[in-house]
């Protein structure tokens, strides 16, 4: 059993297509382990026991009957309680939403199940995706399986959990600010931003949407690919979905290579909120990619210096409006209903209720700076301060191929260090903001751990729009050339649970 | 300040000038919704027309009709606009449980059609400009109902219910420019103006815009500025007034209500107006200080509309002739006067009589039956005249049976009757009643005879040269054949069996 859980998606998709392994087998070692050690990591709110078996016996069947199966068909996967499952609960970390069943499956979800992809169940995010740390969901923290006294990242902390303590060998996870990365990065595991539009946001609830991605999440850099290219692709019912071909990502991750390419390292990304260790880490993955045979160039994006501002502008401004539906009349969470308030007030006292503090407060930040009056001052600025970034991405793609930084400016750091301090928790997003304010495409992937605290370091790999292929080509070289150097993949030198 | 004494009308004109703005939501008539595939049909049981989109479910998002926006521009062009050639959604944020979303997809300072203008005809041919400042897309509310209150308004109810059937809907919102220098005829032009609209939206074929099922829904603002001033004065605006009448009601009603308050050293408020239809007045709603703050903002989750040029100029070359030119070449092919061509266009008869027409009929015959006897039926049962169950072409086939002398009149008007009693076409009718014109001379022959010999003191005084007296021999003859006889036949055959010449 332990064996089972510890494979890769590749390599489970390979045995079941062989018929060494069950989808079954794999889905009951993998449930078994949920069993064992999520009490104490808490990455799922919902597990969907019979979901997840009736999709791994349909995949047996399929193959007992002869059927080919997809390259990913079979495989356990920890999905992020923010896309909608037809029948299974979602609630995207927050009480407005406690016990709304929707009616409907996200175009991620319809994929994943179209690709035979076995869901196990819901996991565990910050409120709306709203937090750098797991610890605004509705439902209780996520414990970090490096260290369960520390944060997971977040928002999606808990997917990222799920795979460094091995409950899934793949996870979905979205990236608004860097709620992919940045819990990849605090745990040792693959996550990847991709191209804003990349992949549909049809089902997936909105925290700001034009800033929302959702994004693969797995231990390797080739499961990643394999994942990205399962739920990638145009969707009509999303308008601002890319209609053109997915970029080539699994051909990419199996030919890692950096030789002859230009890397740049961004002259604004270190200083005084960055952790030596980290630091360290970082500047020797920029060794290794040298004797890989990568060009390095120092790239300079002055208007970096104010992504973390604009992000804290745009994204409470579109939070503001796409959380004003939840207002206790069609579904989720009433309150006050007892028949002598008025609408109006069941709405307030619903919000009231169950919006957390983090999601209340950025409401209020975007009603505040889309106000006549503060709008051009505000949010009309931030958007200016966007395309300042995307200016400074568009030079620098023409002095290099990828762009590398830390993932994140720490590690892990303890649970309930930050809570109260929303600006400190705000850094953690430092590396990763930039991205989604210009639309392209990142990844995240081991690079060690700090010797201070011996917690698992994030390089960051950033790539132009619609290239996602070249964050696999690379993550896939830097991979290779770690492992070759450690003697094993880095989440091995986790502690067992 | 809870009731005005109204000022009148002249005496409210002979002070100020009123200024107009005329805001008008078309519910356009594509087949669905403007953000998600549901079907638009109207009667729908409450709620079945709804999807995760149109609901505003966790999650789902919106894509554009590209019908809906073809609809707009066909519109934007007929109203002589400038079409965007990139222009964004945005959304507009307010609370109401009727709004799904919580927020209107609209268009804000980025409208698909600006700067246009329409010229409207007032009834005595006048000519009147009305500018446009913009026509925008954008998407319907559900609806409402509230319950268990006296009005039907939410005050006073115990529950409410919410229909989202009409969610989603496009819209094309159509504002106008200060409407100033009509003087006394503005509510005039406000109904004119209204009325060349809604003709405007029909003749292209993007929705049916009728008022009465609130396809077409028009706002009224009206302020008065002292005569000689150029400065305007604060306005109300008049919500929901939905009929082209009302429109002109609530203009007049607002142009005295502003007039007594202003005269009376009072000042106006910034605020909706509810419209009376049972007396024409209005009353106060909400007060709209500066507080309203809808936090606009582009529509992030929709991508930028941006019309090619070359599709802009081949959807200019469909458009129809003018309403208002083809009304006016119709009256002058027809022969009528502005004012019976006024009456033909309220009555909603001016397509009716084409396709009569069409169906080849004479034009007054046309005319005649379907703002006679078929207006009086629509009238008397409450009814469009184009809901009557019967059509342009059986019209033209009665006036073709009344033209061969099959039919007369009387017999005409039975037939019409028996098809809108849902007996059948026109010749089924006439079978089935029986209602040939009797021009066989033998049976007629008889009732004359019969006439005569029935009636002998007025034959003596027919004989006798006073032949006007034939009138009551021949309403006998009529009364004996239940009217199917030709009446000029039968005059004449009474006056060859007694003998006497006309004239």
């Amino acid at each position: 059993m332990t064996d089972i859980i510890k494979l890769t998606a590749a390599e489970i998709a390979a045995k079941i297509a062989a018929g060494e392994l069950t989808a079954v087998a794999v889905t009951e070692a993998h449930l078994a382990r949920i069993d064992a050690v999520d009490e104490k990591v808490h990455a799922f709110l919902h597990i969907d026991r019979e979901g997840a078996l009736a999709q791994a016996r349909a995949v047996d069947a399929k193959r007992a009957a002869g059927e080919k199966l997809g390259p990913l068909a079979g495989v356990p996967l920890a999905l992020k309680d923010i896309f909608t499952t037809e029948g299974v609960p979602t609630t995207v970390g927050s009480k407005i939403l406690e016990g709304w069943i929707p009616p409907y499956d996200a175009t991620l979800t319809r994929k994943l199940k179209e690709a035979d992809v076995v869901i196990l169940g819901k996991t565990n995010m910050d409120e709306f995706a709203m937090g750098s740390s797991t610890e605004n969901s509705a439902y209780g923290p996520t414990g970090n399986p490096w260290d369960l006294t520390r944060i997971p990242g977040g928002s999606g902390g808990g997917s990222s959990a799920a795979l460094a303590a091995y409950q899934a060998p793949l996870a979905i996870g979205t990236d608004t600010g860097g709620s992919i990365r940045q819990p990849a990065s605090v745990t040792g595991t693959v996550g990847v931003k991709p191209t804003y539009g990349g992949v549909s946001r049809y089902g997936m609830v909105a925290f700001s949407s034009s800033l929302d991605q959702g994004g693969p999440c797995a231990r390797t850099v080739l499961d990643a690919a394999l994942l990205h290219e399962v739920i990638a692709g145009h969707d009509p019912l999303d308008s601002t979905s890319i209609d053109a071909p997915v970029p080539p990502v699994v051909e990419a991750a199996r030919n890692g290579s950096v030789a002859g390419m230009r890397v740049g390292v961004v002259k604004q990304f270190r200083g005084e909120h960055y952790q030596a260790g980290v630091m360290q880490r970082f500047d020797e993955a920029v060794t290794l990619l040298k004797e890989l045979g990568a060009e390095i160039v120092e790239v300079d994006c002055p208007s970096f210096d104010l992504a973390l501002s604009a992000y804290y502008l745009i994204a409470p401004s579109e939070c503001s409006s796409n959380l004003a539906r939840f207002d206790a009349m069609r579904y989720g969470l009433r309150v006050g209903d007892d028949g002598t308030k008025s609408a109006e007030d069941v709405t307030a006292l619903t919000r009231e209720a169950g919006f957390g503090d983090e999601v209340k407060r950025r409401i209020m930040l975007g009603t505040y700076a889309l106000s006549s009056g503060y709008y051009d001052a505000y949010y009309g600025s931030a958007q200016k301060v966007r395309t300042l970034i995307k200016q400074d991405f568009d030079t620098s793609f023409e002095q290099v191929d990828v762009i590398v930084s830390p993932t994140t400016p720490t590690t892990a750091f303890p649970i309930g260090e930050r809570a109260d301090d929303p600006m400190a928790m705000y850094l953690a997003d430092l590396c990763t903001i930039p991205t989604n304010l210009a639309g392209n495409a990142a990844m995240s992937l081991p690079c060690g751990l700090a010797p201070e605290d011996n917690l698992p370091v994030g390089l960051q790999i950033i790539a132009p729009a619609m290239k996602d292929d070249r964050l696999y080509q690379v993550g896939a070289a830097v991979e290779a050339a770690f492992v070759e150097k450690w003697g094993h993949p880095l989440l091995e030198e986790a502690p067992s649970l | 300040m809870t009731v005005t004494e109204l000022v009148s009308y002249e005496a409210a004109l002979a002070g100020y000038d009123p200024v107009m703005g005329l805001e008008v939501h078309v519910e356009l008539g594509t087949k669905t919704k403007m953000f998600c595939g549901c079907s638009t049909e109207l009667g729908a049981e409450p709620n079945s027309q709804t999807c995760p989109t149109c609901l505003g479910l966790p999650g789902s998002l919106p894509v554009v009709n590209a019908i809906g926006i073809e609809s707009a521009i066909k519109i934007g062009l007929a109203l002589n606009c400038e079409i965007a050639e990139w222009c964004r959604f945005a959304r507009k944020n307010y609370f109401y449980p009727d709004m799904p979303k919580n927020f209107q997809t609209s268009q804000y300072d980025e409208p698909i059609a600006f700067n246009g203008h329409l010229d409207v005809q007032l009834e005595d041919g006048e000519i009147f400009r009305v500018e446009i400042e913009r026509a925008h897309m954008e998407e319907d509310t559900g609806k409402s109902t509230h319950v268990g209150g006296a009005t039907g308004r939410i005050h006073g109810a115990s529950h409410s219910l919410l229909d989202y059937n009409r969610a989603g809907i496009p819209l094309i919102e159509i504002v106008t420019k200060p409407i100033t220098g009509a003087g006394e005829r503005a509510p005039e032009v406000a109904k004119a103006y209204v009325a060349e609209l809604r003709e405007l939206i029909k003749a292209l074929g993007v929705s049916e815009a009728r008022m009465e099922m609130g396809q077409m829904r028009c706002d009224v603002n009206l302020s008065l500025m002292p005569k000689g001033s150029t400065t305007f004065g604060t306005r109300s605006e008049t919500k929901n007034v939905n009929s082209l009448r009302s429109v002109e009601r609530a203009a007049r009603f607002e142009i005295q209500r502003h007039a007594a308050v202003l005269e009376s050293g009072g000042t106006i408020v910034q605020e909706t107006r509810h419209f009376h239809e049972e007396d024409g007045s209005t009353t106060a709603g909400r007060i709209k200080d500066n507080a309203e703050d809808y936090r606009y903002f582009p529509e992030p989750d929709l991508v930028p509309v941006a019309p090619a040029r070359e599709w802009v100029e081949e959807l200019r070359t469909t458009l129809p002739e003018l309403p208002r030119l083809r009304r006016n070449r119709l009256r002058e092919e027809w022969g009528v006067s502005e004012h019976d061509m006024q009456s033909i266009l309220n009555a909603g008869a001016v397509e009716l009589i084409v396709a009569t027409i069409g169906a080849g009929a004479p034009s007054d015959q046309a005319r005649k039956w379907w703002m006679g006897e078929l207006a009086r039926n629509a009238n008397e049962s409450g009814r469009a005249l184009d809901e009557l169950p019967i059509t342009p072409e059986q019209v033209a086939r009665v006036a073709a049976l009344v033209a061969s002398g099959d039919l007369n009149d009387k017999l005409a008007r039975q037939v019409i009757e028996g098809v809108l009693a849902g007996e059948g076409d026109p010749d089924t009718v006439v079978d089935k009643r029986g209602l040939k014109v009797v021009s066989d001379e033998g049976a007629l022959g008889t009732a004359v005879d019969e006439a005569i010999a029935g009636n002998a003191g007025i034959a003596d005084k027919i004989r006798g040269g006073k032949v006007a007296a034939v009138g009551a021999l021949v309403g006998a003859v009529m009364k004996a054949t239940r009217g199917q006889a030709d009446a000029a036949r039968v005059k004449e055959l009474i006056l060859e069996k007694l003998g006497v010449s006309e004239g």
